[in-house]
């Protein structure tokens, strides 16, 4: 049992926990970036969310749009936000959902104006919001309020032996202590996506599981595509994987033992304590986007062939068992567990590593990927726009 | 604390295959067991890089492969104990159309 280190973070006007203390320039499209991204090289320390759509969406993919906007705007992390958009109408939308939170935001829009009168408007606001930010204190936290998210990526056999039983440690014992864990990749749990299913509490949480993964292979098998060299991947073949279901099975170890207590669709906040499922892809940054949109504030990422992935908002803890990787990609692997694999070392002993930098990286220590600029802020798009 | 350690680990007790932990060359190697199953030791016929697998049973072409006691591969030829077990002779039961 780890020892109770005393956690802090930023408690928001509506109670929610984050690690970080962002004010956030967000685009609420592509063509916003541009002033976006000038509000923030004017009032260094905010964080402008580029990223590439939100024009001419329609129907479920337009709404996952909206709630991933809304989710960022509203994680934990994020202090206050300035929301950047061409026209009012959807700009608002961005800001009446991020408002609900309690926190600040302000919108505004180029059209009628053009860039430069934005960017300096903006800007005075992204100034007011970095200085209030700044004033705000880290208090002491519980493990019960911080939601958790896992994803693991450039996978091998070394995650499923190493670096996924330590983030299973890590988090049967953070659910145990009252905490949220959120896993994903839905197209990732062929072949034991039974096990899952068993996990479920109730009929209706199985049901809604099931539905997200029936759906979601249904969608990949109709386009009728050839996954050679996509499904595993390239690097995961490397690594010694051979079959999606091998794949799969070392995922899921890094759920653990604990109940499923919900399954949530791509971006949705989890509304009860446990273990969650997330519907999402298994890229690295379209997952990591849509559980910093349901609110995550610290990602445990166990990679084997060096996966560099990074957030804007959430930090990613990566965790790696490759005696190779750790050595050849060592600045970006935060926890080295190959100790696990070469030395006899016990899963209990190291997945206690594992929550020593967890709570510090929930008391503020940057991870190897806020350090080497890792900011990949990717939209998941369910088909073309209009 | 550290201990010598196998050349391979396998999940479960019951698997068909194990996972090198290094570099591993053709000859006698120990396989250890991640449940506590007594470790074994078998004759390797290949070299096999870290993180790829050997067979610790003969598999029939067209029979299941077990790894974490459950199904994750058939196999696509006749595979020989010791034999060194990946995409050539290996492929999925669920995504035909996968490499593998």
């Amino acid at each position: 049992m780890a020892e109770q280190r005393g956690l802090t973070g930023f408690r928001r006007p509506n109670g929610a926990v984050g690690t970080r203390n962002h004010v956030a320039i967000l685009p609420v499209d592509d063509l916003s970036n541009a002033a976006a991204e000038g509000v923030a090289s004017l009032i260094p320390g905010t964080l402008a969310l580029p990223h590439a759509f939100g024009r001419l969406q329609f129907g479920d993919d337009l709404e996952l749009t909206f709630r991933t906007l809304i989710g960022i705007g509203s994680n934990p992390n994020v202090a206050a936000v300035v929301v950047i958009g061409v026209e009012p109408n959807w700009t608002g939308r961005v800001v009446e959902g991020i408002a609900k939170t309690g926190k600040p935001v302000e919108g505004l829009w180029l059209e009628g104006f053009g860039d430069l009168k934005i960017v300096e408007r903006a800007a005075h606001v992204a100034k007011q919001f970095l200085q209030d930010a700044s004033e705000l204190a880290r208090e002491p936290v519980d493990r019960s309020e911080i939601i958790l998210t896992t994803k693991d990526g450039e996978s091998d056999t070394t995650t499923g032996l190493g670096s996924c039983r330590i983030t299973a440690y890590l988090s049967d014992f953070w659910v145990d202590q009252g905490g949220t864990m959120i896993f994903g990749e839905t197209s990732e749990l062929t072949g034991g996506e039974h096990l899952l299913a068993e996990r479920c509490v109730s009929d209706e949480v199985r049901a809604r599981f099931q539905a997200f993964y029936d759906d979601y292979i249904d969608m990949i098998e109709k386009t009728g595509a050839n996954l050679l060299g996509s499904q595993p991947t390239q690097g995961n073949i490397a690594g010694g994987l051979s079959t999606i279901e091998e794949k799969a099975l070392g995922n899921i170890v890094k759920t653990g033992t604990q109940p499923i207590v919900g399954a949530l669709a791509p971006a949705e906040a989890p509304s009860i304590p446990g273990l969650h499922f997330m519907d999402t892809s298994s890229a690295a940054a379209e997952c990591v986007t849509l559980m910093t949109a349901g609110g995550g504030v610290v990602n445990l990422f166990p990679t084997g062939q060096g996966n560099p992935i990074g957030n804007p908002v959430q930090p990613v803890v990566k965790i790696s068992a490759n005696p190779k990787t750790v050595t050849s990609m060592s600045e970006h692997i935060d926890v080295d567990c190959s100790g696990l694999l070469t030395e006899g070392r016990s899963v209990e002993e190291q997945g206690e590593i594992l929550i020593d930098i967890v709570d510090r990286t929930i008391n503020g220590r940057l991870t190897a990927a806020e350090l080497l600029g890792h900011r990949e802020f990717t939209l998941t798009k369910l088909y073309r726009s209009a | 604390m550290a201990r010598s350690v196998p050349s391979f680990l396998a999940h479960k007790d019951g698997d068909f295959v194990a996972v090198a932990v290094r570099d591993v060359t053709r000859g006698e190697a120990e396989i250890g067991y991640l449940d506590g199953s007594a470790s074994i030791t078998l004759m390797v016929n290949a070299e096999i890089p870290l993180g790829h697998k050997v067979a610790l049973v003969d598999i029939a072409d067209g029979d299941d492969v077990v790894e974490y006691g459950v199904r994750t591969a058939i196999a696509s030829t006749d595979i020989k104990k010791g034999d060194y077990v990946h995409v050539h002779n290996v492929r999925s039961a669920r995504w035909q159309n996968s490499v593998a």
